[in-house]
């Protein structure tokens, strides 16, 4: 809408009769700066809202972690839990995020595709993650896996551990983060629609080959974004995985945990600089998306 | 390769789309199914294909029956209506598609694309992306990817129906002159008799999942086996339970007692082509055709009052 004041006049029914005498090029030019004025007012209280909720405690942040230089900020970053949680947090998108894309895209297609009895109950299902508080994921994640869950006895026999230890952690990321790819693979399959499938196959393609060859790149910018949201959402969370992990320092502490620890044991400098790393890892994420949006546009290949 | 259809039905829930269809299609025939929408023309075309399964009846294809073979074993080249092209693939990728997933060496689907290119005049556009091209182009990409294959049967689903009028006449006269030159069995979809007329050498008449009649261009128009069929091909005046061509009423420039008196209400000038509005004493409106010359000859005017003769009108028995 910013590039086009013209868009805007049709909120102001012009007040024709205040304005006879006029010529009609000034009562338009009169028009289109009273446009201006009202989108630029827009634009303050959009600016503004965002600059108190997110640039403003963002930017914080960063000014706190330099503040005394760098060298406090090197000695945070050198630590090895903070090392360790690095790492941990890293291994665990690398698992849960991979498993959410084949998982959503599968499950895009049978939403989006199949026919079936019960295929709104499960659409429903799908955003469950997105509805109950991660807090209580992570408890009943400790009910089934847990020493006395569901399913307790029979892990311990097979010598599995899954709570307070790096599987219980990847299961929980991966439930709170899986409606993203779904959800954003959908619309783009249903806009694509069957005939481009259905052409592959009169042309001799298996469904295997026009899935490969004709439906995944169809979505594939769909899929991008959500696996970009879902990275996001997997590096940041906290919740189900402070409970699923048990919080051992070195062990089962992610980022965003070890955050936390930092700040309850008054290192502020050591939870500042951990959360720059998060915020720093979710930009390059961000950005990645970008690039890889923008050269899309360029290829024509939408 | 002659195309066979044995007593297909099919339902699309309550909706019966499709009742008990018998056509055949001879060995390098074009043929058109012609009909309103929802006469169940497009589900034939798709049955044909595989793309859709019949809940009864045969299809065979080169003496062989094809009906629980899917799609991609059928050998049947298909163009859909909005073409469906590969959007992030290139032209020439959109049209090596059915070679390549044969895994046929390189060199020879570059070969054969060319080839085909050249014969659907995209020449040059090899590198293009669908998104750069016109409706028409598209179209005959689609084609050219059909025909890459080399399909035994080419299935086409109203192929003219997304283009403005002028890029339409000329792509239904390519493809009649492209059919002459590469004689593939060929069967297309159109909701538009004169498309039909035009193009093909055959057609077959649908109506609400049935056929009405089938044959070629000339016997449809001459001998309609029924009211649909006449009302459907050609102009038609309507006269209670008959029907008369407006070509078929003269205008008589003298009353010799054997016309009928008529007013006329309008003239319409179609360049070669004249359209005369009537009334006739009771009531009942018609038009007939006259060439340009009759109706100066005629002196034809709004308002006139002159004498008219009707053949013998075609009724049918319900």
């Amino acid at each position: 809408m910013s590039s086009n004041p013209a868009g805007v006049v049709g909120f102001s029914p012009a007040s024709s009769g205040r304005q006879l005498g006029r010529g009609p090029a000034s009562e338009a030019a009169a028009r289109a700066k009273s446009a201006r004025r009202r989108q630029l007012g827009f634009r303050a209280i959009a600016l503004g809202y965002l600059a108190l909720l997110l640039l403003a405690p963002v930017a914080m942040i960063f000014y706190r972690t330099f503040e005394h230089g760098l060298s406090p900020v090197w000695n945070a970053v050198s630590a090895p839990n903070a090392q360790h949680a690095f790492w941990l947090s890293i291994e665990i998108v690398a698992i849960a995020v991979p498993l959410n894309t084949i998982f959503g895209i599968g499950m895009a297609l049978l939403l989006e595709r199949g026919r079936f009895w019960g295929k709104s109950a499960l659409g429903l299902l799908i955003d469950l993650p997105f509805a109950i508080s991660p807090v209580v994921v992570g408890l009943s994640l400790v009910l089934v896996y847990g020493k006395t869950g569901w399913l307790g006895d029979w892990l311990a026999e097979q010598g599995i551990q899954v709570i307070f230890s790096v599987p219980g952690m990847v299961i929980a990321t991966a439930v709170v983060s899986l409606p993203f790819v779904v959800r954003e693979t959908m619309p783009v399959l249903r806009e694509l629609g069957t005939d481009a499938e259905q052409a592959a196959e009169t042309l001799g393609a298996s469904a295997w080959q026009a899935f490969w060859r004709v439906t995944l790149p169809g979505i594939r910018w769909g899929v991008v974004y959500g696996v970009v949201l879902t990275t996001a959402r997997a590096l940041g969370e906290f919740g189900a995985v402070s409970i699923v992990s048990g919080r051992i320092e070195g062990q089962t502490q992610t980022l965003p945990l070890y955050v936390q620890d930092r700040f309850e044991n008054f290192d502020i400098t050591g939870a500042y600089t951990a959360a720059v790393v998060l915020a720093l890892l979710a930009l390059a994420t961000l950005l990645a998306m970008n690039l890889l949006t923008r050269r899309a546009h360029r290829g024509t290949a939408i | 390769m002659a195309i066979e259809v044995r007593g297909v039905s099919k339902r699309f829930g309550d909706f019966v789309a499709l009742e008990d269809v018998s056509i055949t299609v001879a060995d390098g025939a074009l043929t058109a199914l012609l009909g309103p929408s929802g006469s169940g023309k497009s589900t034939l075309l798709r049955i044909i294909a595989g793309l859709e399964t019949p809940d009864s009846g045969e299809v065979v294809i080169d003496e062989q029956d094809v009906t629980a073979s899917p799609a991609r074993n059928r050998g049947v080249g298909f163009v859909f209506q909005h073409y469906a092209p590969f959007k992030h693939m290139t032209v020439h990728d959109n049209v090596a598609f059915g070679l390549s997933v044969r895994k046929r060496p390189k060199e020879e689907i570059r070969g054969r694309v060319e080839e085909l290119l050249a014969l659907v005049r995209l020449d040059g556009l090899a590198g293009r992306y669908p998104s750069q091209l016109s409706g028409g182009q598209l179209q005959r990409m689609a084609l050219a990817r059909a025909l890459a294959v080399q399909p035994r049967v080419l299935l086409l689903d109203e192929p003219f129906g997304a283009l403005d009028a002028q890029v339409r006449a000329e792509l239904r006269e390519w493809l009649r002159k492209l059919h002459e030159e590469i004689h593939v069995t060929t069967i297309f979809v159109t909701h538009d008799q004169e498309e039909a007329m035009e193009v093909a050498e055959q057609i077959v008449v649908m109506n609400k999942g049935r056929i009405e009649q089938a044959g070629a261009p000339r016997e449809l128009y001459e001998s309609p086996a029924n009211e649909f069929v006449m009302s459907f091909i050609g102009p038609v005046n309507r006269l209670g339970d008959a029907f008369v061509r407006p070509h078929d009423i003269q205008i008589l420039a003298e009353d010799d007692g054997t016309g009928t008196e008529a007013l006329v209400e309008r003239v319409v000038h179609l360049g070669f082509e004249v359209r005369v509005e009537l009334k006739l004493p009771d009531g009942r409106e018609i038009w007939a055709q006259v060439t340009r010359e009759e109706a100066q000859q005629l002196e034809l005017s709004q308002g006139q009052i002159l004498s008219v003769r009707l053949p013998a009108p075609r009724v049918f028995a319900s």
